[in-house]
């Protein structure tokens, strides 16, 4: 039991972080609008929460140019998908253990 | 931390993994409707089979472009039908039919269906008749297993079924259109009932 407790991220525990991890899981990268149109929030709820992910260097935000337009997108780190991963794991095992 | 919150969670989690690389949208309807194109095209296919008195019907029988035109006619019929259900579909759900879960999916549909169809082309041209029901099968398979990835994973088991139906079928030469009746006809009728009756119909409340 303590094992497990240890890797339930406080971190996730907030739903729009949860589904962005799970977006960069899935998927290589992707931009802030489309992450935005997924988890159906604003502009600043997002970015507030990308912002703690990022400090916690569970993603990676890459600025580039698309021509002549800024495109920003996220990534997950190494630390993220393995943090991530033992989150889940974590939740299983809760899921199990109270069967 | 309190189960249901880990059930919340971790439903969460698969929902927002699914929306970002599935195209959860299609409709299984379109398929069970594309099964029954496909059993009307049969018939009329038959029809024009047994009323013909030609042993070997040759590619420039007015007969033979009758039944490409009826192949060609199930096959955009089919189409349509898949449009048309899956953007209702898509818009109950408030989902979007054209989005890059969308055009993912498509793209990786189309490069095996579009090979076989080359492939298919090159053998009718190089007169294995024999071959075409047995491969166009085969390939509509293997693309059906590649779309699964991009779309409702039930489309995996249904691309296997193609592709084995295909390999028997390559010891039949000459019963294509019997092979292409089960697996265009019946194969998506069941699958697409199944489809609909698991993942389309109205939430029950």
């Amino acid at each position: 039991m303590k094992n497990v407790i240890f890797h339930i991220n406080k971190v996730f525990d907030n739903r729009i972080r949860l589904g962005i991890m799970s977006v960069l899981m899935v998927n290589e990268s992707i931009d802030f609008t489309n992450l935005k149109e997924l988890l159906e929030v604003t502009d600043g709820n997002l970015a507030s929460h990308i912002k703690a992910l990022e400090q916690e260097q569970l993603i990676d935000v890459i600025k580039q140019f698309v021509g002549k337009k800024p495109n920003t997108r996220y990534v997950a780190t190494e630390l993220g998908k393995n943090s991530f991963r033992q989150h889940l794991n974590a939740l299983e095992q809760l899921i199990n253990q109270s069967k | 931390m309190k189960e249901n919150q880990v059930i919340d969670q971790l439903a969460t989690i698969k929902t927002m993994m699914d929306k970002s690389s599935r195209f959860v949208s299609l409709s299984g309807l379109s398929g069970f409707l594309a099964g029954v194109y496909a059993i009307v095209g049969s018939i009329c296919t038959q029809y024009i089979l047994d009323s013909t008195e030609i042993i070997h019907v040759s590619l420039r029988d007015k007969s033979f472009l009758l039944m490409v035109g009826i192949a060609i006619s199930v096959c955009v019929l089919s189409i349509f039908s898949a449009y048309i259900l899956s953007r209702r579909k898509a818009k109950k759900r408030n989902d979007q039919i054209w989005n890059s879960t969308s055009k993912r999916l498509l793209i990786n549909f189309c490069i095996p269906l579009f090979t076989g169809g080359a492939v298919g082309i090159s053998i009718l041209i190089q007169g294995y008749y024999g071959l075409i029901a047995p491969i166009t099968l085969i390939f509509y398979g293997l693309a059906l297993i590649q779309a699964s990835k991009y779309t409702l994973e039930t489309l995996r088991s249904l691309g296997i079924l193609f592709v084995v139906l295909g390999i028997i079928a390559l010891q039949f030469p000459g019963y294509g259109l019997y092979f292409w009746t089960v697996g265009f006809g019946f194969f998506h009728i069941v699958y697409g009932l199944f489809m609909y009756w698991n993942f389309d119909r109205p939430a029950q409340q």
